[in-house]
């Protein structure tokens, strides 16, 4: 994965398909470190699950034998010094926890942030999303209920809601300056 | 064009559109609108799916076209992606693989608008791998 919020992305889509309706979402950019918590209400994973989670070889998927995700972040996180934190309980959900040392010359830039965030919320519309961005410029905080309130009965996914919401979120991650 | 910053904004914004908005892109009857479903599995998003997801959406609405773009989990099609399976109203899904920024401007023009076939379709198989 060439950027992290790519990494966001595929890890947010793991909570999604372990049916978690409520997921939250947290970036921090602060002093040296870069660092993401996915935390989900999905059906979580048992120990021994946890344990070989991160083994590119091992994967609960059945349309193919490997499950690259985890194991792409662990080693981008560690190769800056970073590290990844996993913590699940059964029919409790999961954490992930990522972080990655800013000024390593091995730290991937950050990316499309905005991108990722609005297609998640955008492109699965069952789902609730909480999302919170904080930096050492602000802070910037999001959710789907509140959205869902406002929008009324016009669905998240319209088009030309998401047009909206596009410039909305943009405009919003800029101002937290996160170093890319 | 006024920027918009918050959910203050948003919410007159809501208003305003209310009444141009089509009463059918508000109904929440899936099989009404053209959908489209994008993988977007690690293998997906590794090959650039997202980009293809956000560029199918923009594309979609500024030709103001009815659809609903959403994420979907791994089809099986690793050895393809980025994929897309397209469902026009009463029709079949057709998955497409492959697919990049100009094979979305072929499938929004042939196959939404005109309906016609595009190349690189990716046939039904229902086989697994633990058969293989």
């Amino acid at each position: 994965m060439k950027e992290i919020a790519l990494h966001i992305l595929d890890i947010t889509r793991n909570s999604i398909e372990a049916g978690a309706n409520i997921i939250s979402i947290s970036v921090q950019d602060v002093g040296n470190t870069f660092s993401f918590t996915i935390d989900d209400n999905g059906k979580g994973m048992d120990k021994a699950i946890i344990e070989k989670i991160t083994d590119p070889c091992f994967t609960t998927r059945q349309t193919r034998k490997v499950g690259m995700g985890l194991a792409f972040l662990k080693q981008n996180a560690e190769a800056t010094g970073g590290r990844v934190e996993i913590e699940s309980e059964i029919n409790k959900g999961t954490v992930v926890k990522a972080s990655f040392i800013s000024n390593h010359i091995d730290r991937p830039p950050v990316g499309d942030l905005a991108g990722v965030l609005l297609q998640l919320l955008t492109g699965n519309g069952e789902i609730d999303f909480f999302i919170h961005c904080r930096t050492d410029n602000g802070k910037f905080e999001l959710n789907s209920i509140e959205l869902k309130e406002v929008l009324d009965d016009i669905p998240l996914n319209s088009l030309k809601i998401r047009k909206y919401l596009k410039g909305l979120i943009k405009e919003n991650i800029n101002e937290l300056s996160i170093r890319n | 064009m006024s920027k918009i910053k918050s959910l203050a904004d948003l919410r007159k914004m809501k208003e305003e559109m209310q009444s141009k908005i089509k009463i059918r892109e508000a109904s929440n009857q899936p099989e009404e609108h053209v959908q489209v479903k994008v993988a977007m599995a690690t293998c997906g998003i590794a090959s650039g799916a997202k980009t293809v997801m956000e560029y199918f959406s923009d594309e979609l609405e500024k030709r103001n076209i009815d659809a609903v773009v959403t994420q979907t989990g791994c089809m099986g099609y690793c050895y393809a992606e980025p994929t897309v399976e397209v469902t026009l109203p009463g029709n079949e899904p057709v998955v497409m693989g492959d697919v990049d920024k100009e094979k979305v401007d072929e499938i929004i023009e042939k196959y939404i608008i005109n309906g016609e076939l595009v190349d690189g379709i990716i046939p039904v198989n229902y086989e697994t791998i633990e058969k293989k």
